[in-house]
């Protein structure tokens, strides 16, 4: 699906046009691609408090063929060499006043990021401080990485990575994925990383190579589209969806040489039949992405039964039975396994008319953030990823005021599309990935809702 | 038997939900319905690009230009090009027919996969001219001059321009098969009750097996359907009583309604089978195998046997080569052409002047556990898409025989037009 506003804004006359009449322009986001390197331009990296990542973040940049630069001079030029990222390490503070070491070090950088540059920070979870200057120093991390998201122009991003000692090997998988343009719409995030037994890294095009993974609602939208993106990654994909969807779920099997399986994931016995299949057919699995979801809005004082269990027993209580299912069951679940759970704005935000609907989705990240500890202990992740507003033909369909808005309340002033959701599932999926579990990242291009 | 063979296992299967006559798939072709169903299939089973043993399919009403019907719909769908296919015909018993000569070469080990497949559209059936309008085509066609050609036109009568439509008509006797069936139903004394409530039971029972998912790996939707059209939960042998009947309606007692026969039917269905060897390597399930077939002829033209009844010959020709009784089975799929053919073919095994005069046996077979028949639902419900019946029962009674565990015994029973009948035993 196209987002035709940020085409026409791009183009001669629409650049022109939109310049005039002062609409917002969004910039046409940088999209992971197989084959393309991982950032368009040199990245500097730079540090405030003690930094003890430097070495770790240079070792991931040179791995992945991008040139490190050393920090910018603070000269206010905005034409030497154009930076595909910014990175600081601002593990290691003590208090505030060694924040202004941030800000020397980011403001001359920033100014001379690409467009749809990266800006990511690497500091120590604010939890685990020792004093309360320390977790001043920290949480303060948050606040300055999401406003500089809101002042980045052209498509560019912001996010922090939360590293507790002894996490280190954990940093790879997301300062790449954060870094590219896998994570397009992903901006204003913070995660927090575990110590972790992280594999060695595979084939970098082909992260999921050998994996079996299912996606429950891949007959269309944003399952079709992780279904493609995780097939596309090297995993063979048992697509699942209602059997009245069957059609397109061939499909989107075919298209991808996964497979199709037909089932009502609210069934009593859809669990055991999910489990039997995947024992049966693949021998376990690697990759469970529960993105299946339906919305039933009504005011709640106008809500009647059917639209509140229909949802919770689609968007939560399915999540719940076939995640238990599949770790009673023993072996199904293979070593390593990756959970993600398909959340949303709602859930974070609430939203008018979606009682019902936001419930469930805040269900979805209480059940994760318990479920976390029991998959740490067995080399296993589950996390959550909660969309904004995505471009899907369900969207599409939304009255053109509403739309507009919905979709231009963002610090990337655009609607994200169903393949920006699938590549943060298809990152969180990977093996390198091993140090994020029990996290909610969204997709929402830094909305303004729930912020 | 001369060298033991291996016996073909039964992976699963796929169809698209059967549609009556000029309903849903109106407009699709033979061809579209067959790539659509071989489609699902490859979906299913994860097939794409891969290149099978064969793939054997028919349509009992087809269109000359469809005459390598099963390649191009090969061709068309997700297989491997490589893929090769080729056509067969035996009325209702095409695909079971089919579904036997892919578990045949398999056995023989001439191929380790294959695919079985029937397809049938009543909706966009071939019309043919009448030979008047034929013989001046002809004429038209070798004119050498304008004049030639304006005198052969002008022989062309608006009479002759009125298409043969294709009827459900025995070439040799002119009579519907549903009279035939009238015939054998009269003859057998089988009542217009026990036909209504053999109707009913096989609606209440394909409704039901929809319900708790049965057909959720059985069936992919088509056309915006979902389920049969054809299918009616909620009949009751009270409704079905108010209907007139259709056939032997000669007779003032005619027993035969359009509910307690099957209905003019679109659909498609493919069945894929292996050696265990491939589908083990595949990690595909073997949900039974077939473990023999037989087929008989009946002489209803001048032998006084009933078109339907060949199935009865066939049946206890098979039995006493695998030396079972008909008794040794825990499903029985005998396909609903009409309710009073059930009927008629369970009251002959029952008949012991009949089994002894007609059969040559010592004994009758005996009768059958009704409990154990068509438990799905079968043709009645479903609709029947001639040639794709076959496929149909074949992927829906090994899916039930695995579902009841190892070592369970299905028969399949299935009449055809020209007094023929095809029948087959699988075990899980
Ligand atoms: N589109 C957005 O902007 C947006 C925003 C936030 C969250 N989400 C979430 O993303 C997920 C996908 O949304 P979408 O926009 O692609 O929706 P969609 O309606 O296009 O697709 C959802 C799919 O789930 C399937 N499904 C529904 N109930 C099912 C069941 N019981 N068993 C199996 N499959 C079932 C549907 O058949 C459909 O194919 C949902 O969980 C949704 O809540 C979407």
């Amino acid at each position: 699906m196209s987002d035709w506003y940020t085409n026409f804004v791009n183009s001669g006359v629409g650049t022109t046009i939109s310049k005039q009449l002062g609409l917002p322009r969004p910039a046409v986001l940088r999209r992971y691609e197989p084959g393309e390197p991982l950032l368009p331009g040199p990245v500097v990296v730079g540090t405030a408090g003690g930094g003890r990542l430097r070495d770790t973040v240079t070792a991931v940049l040179r791995d992945a063929g991008v040139t490190v630069l050393s920090p910018v001079a603070a000269d206010g030029s905005t034409d030497g060499e154009k930076l595909g990222a910014v990175v600081l390490d601002a593990t290691g503070l003590s208090g505030p006043g060694d924040l202004a070491a941030a800000h020397d070090f980011l403001a001359p950088a920033i100014r001379r990021l690409r467009a749809s540059g990266r800006v990511v920070v690497l500091a120590d979870p604010p939890a685990q401080a020792e004093t309360p200057a320390q977790a001043a120093a920290r949480q303060a991390v948050d606040g300055l990485t999401r406003s500089i998201g809101k002042e980045l122009l052209n498509g560019s991003t912001a996010n922090a990575i939360y590293v507790p000692e002894g996490a280190e090997a954990s940093l790879a998988s997301p300062l790449t994925f954060f870094l590219s343009g896998r994570s397009a719409y992903v901006d204003g995030q913070g995660v927090t990383l575990a110590a972790a037994d992280v594999p060695a890294s595979g084939d970098p095009e082909k992260p999921l190579a050998g994996k079996v993974a299912v996606v429950t609602g891949a007959a269309r939208g944003i399952g079709a589209s992780i279904a493609q993106v995780v097939a596309r990654d090297g995993a063979h994909v048992v697509a699942v969806d209602i059997p009245a969807a069957g059609d397109s779920l061939a499909k989107v099997a075919n298209e991808i040489g996964g497979t199709a399986l037909q089932l009502d994931i609210t069934a009593p016995d859809a669990p055991q039949r999910l489990v039997e299949h995947l024992r049966e057919r693949h021998g376990g699995v690697d990759i469970v992405v529960h993105n299946a979801g339906i919305t039933r809005d009504k005011l709640l004082v106008n809500m009647d039964a059917a639209r509140w269990n229909s949802v919770m027993a689609v968007n939560l209580q399915a999540q719940l039975d076939i995640t238990q299912a599949l770790l009673d069951d023993g072996d199904v679940l293979k070593p390593g396994a990756r959970v993600v759970s398909v959340s949303s704005q709602s859930g974070i935000a609430g939203n008018r008319g979606q009682t019902n609907y936001a419930a469930s989705k805040a269900g979805v990240i209480g059940m994760v953030r318990a479920w976390a500890p029991r998959f740490a202990e067995r080399g296993a992740t589950i996390n959550a990823v909660a969309p904004g507003f995505i471009v899907t033909e369900m969207t599409a369909k939304m009255p053109f005021g509403r739309r507009e808005i919905g979709s231009r309340i963002n610090s990337l002033s655009q609607g994200g599309l169903p393949v920006d959701v699938a590549e943060t599932i298809a990152w969180l999926a990977q093996p390198g990935s091993a140090g994020v579990n029990g996290q909610v990242v969204r997709v929402c291009g830094q909305s303004m809702l729930g912020a | 038997m001369a060298t033991p063979t291996r016996k073909a296992a039964i992976v699963g299967g796929n169809r698209i939900p059967f549609a009556r006559s000029n309903t849903a798939y109106a407009q699709a072709s033979n061809q579209d319905m067959l790539t659509a169903t071989l489609d699902g299939l490859v979906a299913r089973f994860g097939l794409q690009g891969e290149s099978v043993g064969e793939v054997v399919a028919g349509a009992v009403l087809k269109h000359a230009r469809d005459f390598n019907l099963t390649r191009e719909s090969v061709l068309g769908s997700q297989l491997s090009p490589t893929t090769p296919a080729y056509d067969i015909q035996q009325a209702c018993g095409t695909g079971l027919e089919a579904a036997i000569l892919v578990a045949n070469k398999i056995a023989l080990g001439q191929i380790e996969a294959g695919i079985a497949g029937g397809v049938d559209t009543t909706s966009d059936a071939p019309l043919a001219v009448g030979d008047d309008l034929r013989r001046t085509l002809i004429s038209l066609n070798n004119a050498k001059t304008v004049a030639d050609r304006l005198k052969a036109l002008a022989r062309i009568r608006p009479g002759q321009l009125v298409p043969e439509i294709p009827r459900n008509a025995e070439p040799r006797t002119g009579l519907a098969m549903g009279d035939h069936a009238a015939i054998t139903a009269k003859e057998w004394q089988i009542g217009r009750e026990e036909q209504d409530e053999l109707a009913v039971l096989s609606h209440q029972n394909m409704a039901a097996a929809y319900d708790r998912g049965f057909f959720d790996d059985l069936v992919t939707p088509y056309l915006g359907l979902t389920r049969d059209n054809n299918l009616r939960p909620d009949s009751s042998v009270e409704k079905l009583a108010t209907l007139k009947p259709v056939f032997g309606t000669g007779d003032p007692d005619a027993t035969m309604t359009a509910a307690n026969s099957t209905p003019l039917t679109d659909g498609a269905s493919a069945v894929l089978l292996a050696s265990d060897e491939w589908a083990e390597a595949k990690g595909l399930p073997v949900l039974a195998h077939l473990v023999d077939a037989q087929t008989a002829a009946v002489d209803y033209v001048h032998g006084g046997e009933g078109l339907l009844m060949a199935p009865v010959y066939a049946v206890p020709v098979m039995l006493a080569r695998n030396g079972l009784t008909l008794q040794d089975f825990d499903f029985y799929e005998i396909h609903e052409a009409f309710a009073s053919t059930v009927l008629a073919t369970m009251k002959a095994w029952e008949d012991p002047a009949y089994c002894k005069g007609k059969l040559g046996l010592d004994a009758p077979l005996g009768s059958i556990d009704r409990s154990k028949l068509n438990v799905n639902g079968s043709s009645l419900a479903a609709g029947h898409p001639f040639a794709a019946t076959g496929g149909r029962i074949v992927a829906q009674l090994a899916k039930q025989l695995h579902e009841a565990g190892p070592g369970k015994r299905g028969l399949i029973s299935i009449c055809a037009a020209g007094g023929q009948g095809v029948v087959a035993i699988l075990e899980s």
